[in-house]
């Protein structure tokens, strides 16, 4: 026996580190433990919003996403502190490591979250379900000094529900017996994938509990909201049969696969003509090629992401020619996508840009060689950013720029790649 | 003496250590930053564990150093101690 679960049912564990950013820099730094704090971005280079706040600040009312003038408007004795991603990465990681002595099975869902079956768990031989939860918190607690939530069921959607339900040091179990009373009485938006988006349109439908979203006849959600409308239903039924997926640290510290390759920045000025947009096309293009590289990938559609002044954004996107992580065709096609929608005349100025290199696939080792002596020049970009790359390996990102860099001052001391966290995952990828 | 009149620091601290041929580590002497060297009797305990005094998260080694006690954390690459300073 198990404990509370059916033999053959699977125990799924998701585990939330509380306000994980926060509770981080709170440990590294007793003297701000008892006072409201959050991790912000820097108002001066225009990242000034709130990353994460701790539980004294949540009860002011500061929300993740606002902007750092509001927060300090409810708690005008509000701690921002600038984010440590290096440090996030490392707690991360030593959160995982715990993990790892319960079950192999461990699928990180971001930074501060991961599910975990627990079913074949060796550990369940010489105790129950609870004492291994109870332990498992007790030991994040102790040797990490952080909280978890952990909520517990048979399928992965419940889990992430349980681990959500009580906040902070939370553990919830949500069993066949108490999931209509826990999760079907719950607002519908608490479901995974549920956004605010879905919620209006489920509203609109007069669907505001996840049980009457899982009463509600499948077909009649797939007329109204598509494919994703019975699987919402089927989420909210328990129905959810999804393997835990073990990752690979060798092939990237969070992600299972590599769909696509994006890097994206708020420059610290408006970016108003082509010589501004340039420079940080250069250094965006440079990051997503380099990184290309590094993970011997080929791109065959380059995106970019544009957001303006006024926080209106949209996407655009290319197909190439040639597969390529060539750094120069990946800025060219950019650059291309973006005189396509903006004048860069100074008349629509732009606040943030973003490179996607997307349709990923391994180089072909064989190529047709054309007339017109277009391989032969695309062999010599090869070369340079292979050379520029090893300069780069052996004295840092900084040692060799574009010239279009150096143009714009304000840019030289960013360092894109370098930066690069990467943010997943989506349950479905 | 009252607690509140003691204050804890994160004081990085210089080790000699021994590396056994498994790989284990284990830490023989701390050297002060006036040069004094502690030599350690005896690790009574070694468990990865935070310290919420001084912040910080390692191999915590509860040394025996003489006739006290004190924890000692190595928090890759660096070590330290939770100085205490008394405050007068």
């Amino acid at each position: 026996m198990k404990g509370i679960f059916r033999e053959p049912e699977r125990i799924i564990l998701h585990s939330d580190m509380n306000s994980f950013y926060a509770s981080v820099e709170c440990l590294h730094r007793p003297t701000i433990r008892n006072k409201p704090v959050a991790v912000g971005g820097s108002p001066e280079s225009r990242h000034g919003i709130i990353l994460a706040k701790n539980q004294l600040a949540k009860r002011f009312g500061v929300t993740t996403g606002e902007a750092l003038w509001e927060a300090r408007q409810k708690c005008p004795d509000l701690i921002v502190v600038p984010p440590n991603y290096p440090l996030y990465l490392k707690f991360s990681k030593l959160a995982r490591e715990i993990y790892y002595e319960y079950t192999n099975l461990v699928e990180p869902f971001g930074l501060d979250e991961a599910w975990l079956d627990i079913s074949e768990s060796n550990q369940l031989r010489n105790k129950d379900v609870r004492s291994l939860v109870d332990e498992l918190s007790h030991r994040i607690n102790f040797e990490l000094g952080l909280t978890v939530s952990i909520g517990i069921s048979w399928n992965k959607i419940f889990a992430k529900f349980g681990s959500d339900y009580k906040k902070p040091n939370g553990i919830t179990f949500i069993t066949r017996a108490n999931y209509q009373d826990l999760v079907w009485n719950a607002p519908v938006e608490d479901l995974l994938y549920v956004g605010p988006a879905t919620k209006r349109k489920l509203k609109a439908f007069n669907i505001t509990t996840i049980g009457e979203l899982a009463c509600t006849d499948d077909e009649v959600l797939s007329m109204r909201f598509g494919k994703i409308g019975k699987v919402l239903a089927q989420f909210a039924r328990g129905e959810d049969s999804s393997e835990v997926r073990p990752f690979d640290p060798s092939v990237n510290d969070v992600l299972h696969e590599i769909k696509t390759v994006g890097n994206g920045l708020t420059a610290p000025q408006d970016l108003l003509y082509e010589d501004d947009c340039k420079a940080l096309l250069f250094l965006l293009s440079e990051s997503v090629a380099q990184r290309l590289r590094e993970y011997k990938l080929v791109s065959s559609t380059t995106m970019i992401h544009v957001r303006d002044s006024n926080l209106h954004s949209y996407t655009h996107q290319m197909h190439l020619p040639y597969p390529t992580n060539i750094t120069s065709e990946i800025m060219q096609a950019s650059l291309r996508l973006l005189k396509e929608r903006e004048p860069l005349d100074g008349s629509h100025p732009l606040r943030s840009l973003g490179v996607r290199a997307a349709d990923l696939s391994l180089p072909d080792p064989y190529f047709q060689f054309d007339l017109f002596g277009i391989q032969a020049r695309r062999d010599k970009l090869m070369q340079l950013d292979h050379t520029i790359d090893s300069l780069r390996a052996r004295f840092g990102n900084g040692s060799i720029k574009r010239g279009a860099e150096l143009l714009n001052d304000r840019l030289l001391d960013l360092d894109i790649k370098r930066d690069n966290i990467i943010h997943p995952v989506g349950f479905f990828s | 003496m009252a607690e509140d009149e003691v204050q804890r620091y994160k004081r990085y601290v210089e080790v000699i250590v021994r590396f056994t041929a498994e790989g284990h580590m284990f830490p023989k002497e701390v050297i002060w930053e006036d040069g004094r060297h502690f030599v350690i009797d005896r690790i009574i305990e070694a468990r990865r564990a935070a310290s919420l005094k001084v912040g910080g998260t390692g191999m915590r080694y509860l040394c025996q150093i003489g006739a006290h006690r004190t924890y000692l954390y190595f928090e890759d690459p660096a070590w330290f101690v939770e100085q205490k300073i008394v405050k007068i």
